[in-house]
């Protein structure tokens, strides 16, 4: 009994990871139907540079992690600006080969700069942490933080899109950029923007990524199907139906595990492929497009 | 004074030509109408004037300003607003956040607030928390026709904003356009019904194909003329 609980609580938690994996990728695209195709290996450069700042100045891993956020929104502004902006259009298929090409330019150039060796983000003595739930359970801290750093994330993009007026502006342009245009919203500017905030929860997701496990440059591609997988499953256009989605893939992958380690992945990607055949529109569709 | 002035105005759809050097001006306070059927170049030229068509910047002369080519978001900012041809509400946005989104690159005092748009249609005060594509289509116009008084704007461009609605809507809506002309602000109305066109505007341009083929006050011009000018031959 003991043992589904803790899967349970296990496979919930680790939801929360594949929440942030996927939460930038689905505002994107929810905003300017841009595929990022590099979107996993921006989460292993956030990890690296929370790691550079931890190991290479010496701050504490939190100071770190705010810096790499501030360091990512403005990788996320220039990148869009300056290169994504001018390959949007009535055709998906340019940005698609732009992220493509980019995501093969980030994980060598990652493996110039920071070599093959795995790494590991360390919480210091949080890492090892755990709460006691009574009854021998234990939940582990750094899960924990995952958890509400997902909820917190997911809050605040709640409370931008549906209480600001650069929320609507997001929303207006998500469902007509022409018609957005009129009402004195520049469209290149509320790209780069989405494009920057989307890279600062890239960051957070970057930070337990890389606590949770080590990481390498080139392990990108393998996480993006977890935010893939997360995003479809949960529904395109509400960041609680995303939510939702990761802990169904996180519940799926704990589950496998218990049966087999050999399982953990493919139950997941199991899991995927039945709601895809069931509810194509996902479990938490926001409006038929 | 004049507050737009279109100078050998044209404008191309790849090797199409869809304007043919359209001269049109509107007065400060004034009310034109723009008539022609289907595919004469009446959306175009408010695409042009929009911004939505490039066009090089002489050709269009605002406020004393030449416009032309300039973004979109940038013309609006100066005080051009255009209610849609369709409507084009934003489906994801309640009918209060529409009308809010009207004034994001525009912010001056003027007339028209948020108040004044709903005294001018007390129903959209009622359904203020729905989602825009659940009214009526009448309230949709209206909705489209607030969220682009909310900017304030010193011209309103008003396409085909009769299209596909009940007379006695139609009525609501051109009375509507009375009280906004009284605000002081210059109105632009792009029509294919020309007997609506003729009551509500001070004068008249007639298009056919890409090309001016008629202009004045209505008082002067008969039905012959009008009809020639509409249909061609």
């Amino acid at each position: 009994m003991m043992i589904v609980i803790d899967t349970l609580i296990q496979g919930i938690l680790l939801g929360g990871l594949y929440a942030l994996f996927a939460t930038g990728l689905s505002l994107i695209f929810g905003i300017m139907r841009l595929v990022n195709l590099a979107h996993g290996d921006f989460m292993i450069l956030g990890a690296f540079a929370v790691l550079i700042g931890v190991d290479a100045i010496g701050l504490p891993i939190l100071l770190s992690a705010v810096l790499a956020a501030i360091f990512m929104f403005i990788v996320g502004y220039v990148l869009q600006n300056v290169l994504l902006n001018r390959t949007l259009g009535k055709d998906i298929l340019p940005p698609l080969l732009v992220t493509f090409g980019l995501s093969i330019i980030l994980q060598n150039g990652m493996l110039e700069a920071f070599s093959a060796d795995t790494q590991r983000l360390n919480f210091g003595g949080l890492s090892e942490a755990s709460l006691p739930l009574g009854g021998g359970l234990a939940v582990g801290v750094v899960p924990l933080m995952t958890f509400g750093s997902a909820i917190l994330v997911i809050l605040f993009l709640n409370w931008l899109f549906y209480r600001t007026e650069t929320g609507r502006a997001f929303r207006a342009t998500s469902d007509n950029p022409e018609i957005a245009q009129l009402m004195g919203i520049d469209n290149n500017r509320i790209f780069s923007l989405a494009m920057a905030l989307a890279l600062v929860v890239v960051a957070i997701a970057g930070l337990y990524l890389g606590a949770r496990a080590t990481f390498d440059p080139l392990i990108g591609p393998s996480r993006l199907i977890f935010a893939f997988e997360a995003v479809i499953i949960g529904g395109l256009g509400s960041f609680w139906g995303t939510l939702i989605g990761g802990i169904v893939l996180g519940l799926a992958q704990t589950v496998g595990a218990q049966i087999s380690p050999e399982w953990q992945t493919l139950s997941g990607h199991i899991i995927f492929l039945i709601v895809l055949v069931l509810r194509p529109r996902g479990l938490f569709p926001r409006h038929v497009d | 004074m004049s507050l737009l002035t279109t100078h050998a105005l044209t404008a191309y759809y790849g090797d199409f030509q869809a304007l043919y050097g359209i001269d049109a001006h509107i007065d400060e306070g004034e009310t034109i109408a723009i008539v022609g059927a289907n595919g004469a170049g009446k959306s175009t030229l408010m695409a042009a004037i929009t911004g939505r068509r490039r066009t090089p910047s002489e050709m269009i002369v605002f406020d004393g300003r030449a416009i032309g080519g300039m973004r979109p978001a940038d013309i609006m900012g100066r005080g051009i607003a255009l209610v849609p041809e369709g409507r084009q509400l934003f489906p994801s946005l309640t009918v209060e956040e529409n009308l809010m989104v009207g004034n994001y690159g525009r912010k001056v005092r003027g007339p028209w607030s948020l108040e004044r748009v709903y005294a001018l249609f007390p129903i959209l005060k009622e359904r203020r928390e729905q989602a825009s594509t659940s009214l009526s289509g009448g309230q949709q116009q209206m909705v489209a026709l607030g969220r682009a008084l909310m900017s304030n704007p010193k011209l309103l461009l008003c396409d085909e904003i009769s299209l596909g609605l009940a007379p006695a809507v139609i009525k609501d809506i051109y009375r509507a356009i009375e009280d906004i002309r009284r605000e002081g602000a210059s109105v632009v109305i792009v029509e294919q019904n020309i007997n609506q066109a003729l009551t509500v505007s001070d004068r008249i341009y007639c298009l056919l194909e890409g090309r001016v083929t008629l202009t004045g006050r209505p008082n002067d011009l008969s039905a012959d003329q009008i009809s020639r000018a509409y249909f061609g031959g």
